[in-house]
């Protein structure tokens, strides 16, 4: 079940000067959502700019008696929309889109989830990791940034339960340089019978690397994709990635057979690196 | 309750309000948030003969009250799509316009067969018009006598009703409509998008993997209305207006430029929820205007001044 929810801003919680978390009324979108879908939100009334913007559901927002009262939306600033939804002021109210697309699928124990996040791709998996723990399936997060101020929601992910790695590139925080290093060391060192799913979510090249691993290592790897969309909702055909189909593909569109895919289904050259 | 029904010859219409081509899928994309069966119609993406990848991403890129595309027909194949969508657009209840393409005649005319022999299809479309792809379509829609023969081949073998869409990106859109009228389309539909760029500054290179594509959206609407009136004045035959329609003043509008019924496009991709409030929309405003079919509003634009004397300010 789809909604379209003019959703109330309830909190916007800048986490830098260029991070926050944007706190939505959305009911309806919050008790229908799964880990890994996403809603397509209006960041302005009007026509400038026109298309909604495609966002991960980064939490669901809970009310006194505990019921699901709406999502937030971990917003990084890069363009025109995301700057508008880093200044919104609460109150005001956003068209809100969702749930949409194929969400993770969660794994159970003895299988263990090791989701790999980069930057603002850290927002689909509090979701996933609270499904996780529901299952009892033993959870890891390597979580890479910049430094350390970039690195949010640690204590969260703590909190339920998940072994969290962290990685920083000037090394301010946790290990020193990529997220893959330490999932490169730790695939190598798990045992062969020890099953586990890899979840990644991040850049593109970061992501390609995390698929390359979890290949060598013979470990499924299930990664969430961020294509440029018009719609969301597979009426335009512009959100597509290319799957392995004959010898030279095929494209899907990512808003209906995504954004989570299966990384070995992906022809990964096709895809692109940036906006 | 104001009658909103209309006709493009044999095609009837419970409503003006058909979901574009291109911007809906094949239509069952649609079938959980949308009754298909509300609107007046469904124009399916356009169809080749063969299944096509279309272009690589990006595909679109926004631009101010609009944006670019170019997909590059990406598409299933008629044939897919008699199998697969149309028995289920055909159980949803949804009057079924097929937009059609081809590279040559024949494929426009294998393709049409093929639509012809189903059960099901409301109208065919001629895609003459896509300014996405070098083959085909558009070499058709740029020439006059292209227009003609594409028209005239496919009436040849389909009674279904033709609706060629035109492109904006020609002189004089009116002559292309009266070109297929001559040939026996039953309406003519328009505008396609208008062929289009836009360049990242600080890398300079084009945001679009195809260097150019078509500009939609709220941007072009005043000249769709423009030549829609145009072409409404050129033909006898009932048009499909289209271009950046996204409230039900905007559908009025071309309304009264001369379009019998309406599609939308890119306002679908911004609020897919948008068909239900342009049909209560539109029957409200017949009720303040007191018209009791909205076909008493089509062409009725008052010229204070006359057509004659605004051409001579034009000019």
């Amino acid at each position: 079940m789809l909604f379209d929810v003019r959703a109330e801003v309830v909190a916007n919680i800048r986490l830098s000067d260029d991070y926050n978390v944007l706190g939505l009324a959305a009911p309806e979108i919050a008790h229908a959502a799964r880990p890994g879908q996403f809603v397509m939100v209006k960041t302005a009334a009007g026509l400038d700019p026109m298309l909604r913007r495609p966002f991960s559901i980064f939490e669901i927002l809970k009310d006194t008696h505990g019921r699901a009262s709406g999502i937030s939306l971990l917003n990084k600033r890069v363009g025109v929309g995301t700057a508008l939804l880093f200044d919104v002021e609460p109150g005001a109210r956003l068209a809100c889109l969702g749930p949409l697309g194929r969400p993770f699928a969660p794994v159970d124990p003895p299988v263990q989830a090791w989701m790999v996040a980069g930057g603002v791709g850290l927002a689909p998996f509090v979701t996933l990791a609270e499904t996780l723990k529901e299952r009892k399936t033993p959870t890891r997060l390597f979580y890479g940034a910049r430094s350390a101020a970039d690195l949010y929601y640690v204590e969260l992910f703590e909190e339920l339960g998940v072994d969290v790695v962290l990685t920083t590139e000037d090394g301010s925080r946790g290990e020193a340089g990529r997220v893959t290093l330490p999932l490169e060391r730790e695939l190598a060192d798990v045992p062969a019978d020890t099953p586990v799913t890899v979840y990644g979510c991040g850049p593109t090249p970061m992501m390609r690397a995390v698929a390359d691993l979890g290949r060598d290592s013979g470990r499924p790897v299930f990664v969430s994709l961020e294509q440029v969309m018009g719609c969301g909702m597979g009426g335009c055909y512009s959100c597509v990635v290319k799957i392995r189909n004959g010898p030279d593909g095929h494209f899907v569109r990512s808003c209906l057979d995504g954004p989570v895919f299966d990384a070995s289904t992906l022809l990964w050259d096709t895809l692109s690196t940036g906006h | 309750m104001p009658d909103l029904s209309v006709r493009l010859g044999s095609l009837h219409l419970s409503n003006p309000f058909v979901a574009a081509s291109g911007c809906f899928g094949y239509g069952v994309e649609y079938a959980d948030t949308v009754d298909l069966a509300s609107l007046g119609g469904v124009a399916v993406k356009g169809l080749f003969l063969e299944p096509r990848e279309g272009h690589p991403p990006p595909r679109i890129v926004e631009t101010p009250a609009g944006m670019l595309n170019a997909i590059g027909l990406q598409g299933v194949g008629v044939r897919a799509f008699v199998a697969d969508q149309l028995p289920e657009l055909r159980r949803l209840g949804a009057t079924v316009i097929v937009n059609i393409c081809g590279s040559t005649l024949t494929e426009y005319t294998e393709v049409a067969r093929v639509l012809s022999d189903a059960e099901g299809v409301g109208a065919l479309e001629l895609n003459i018009s896509c300014p996405n792809i070098r083959e085909g379509g558009i070499e058709f829609g740029c020439s006059l006598t292209g227009t003609y023969d594409v028209v005239s081949e496919v009436r040849k073998v389909t009674t279904l009703p033709i609706i060629p869409k035109l492109t904006p990106n020609v002189t004089d859109v009116a002559s292309f409509a009266r070109a297929a009228e001559e040939a026996g389309a039953d309406a003519v539909s328009l505008v396609n998008t208008f062929l289009a760029m836009a360049i990242d500054v600080e890398t300079r290179r084009p945001k679009l993997s195809n260097i150019v594509g078509g500009l939609s959206g709220p941007a072009i609407r005043p000249i769709a209305v423009r030549m829609v009136w145009e072409c409404h004045r050129a033909v006898k035959i009932p048009i499909f207006g289209m271009g950046g329609i996204a409230t039900v003043d905007d559908a009025v509008e071309f309304i009264i430029a001369g379009a019998t019924a309406v599609q939308v496009g890119t306002a679908n991709f911004v609020d897919p929820f948008i068909w239900a409030k342009l049909i209560t929309g539109l029957e409200a405003y017949l009720d303040r205007h007191g018209l009791e079919r909205v076909t008493d509003l089509v062409g009725r634009l008052d010229l204070p001044e006359g057509p004659e004397e605004a051409e001579e300010n034009d000019a």
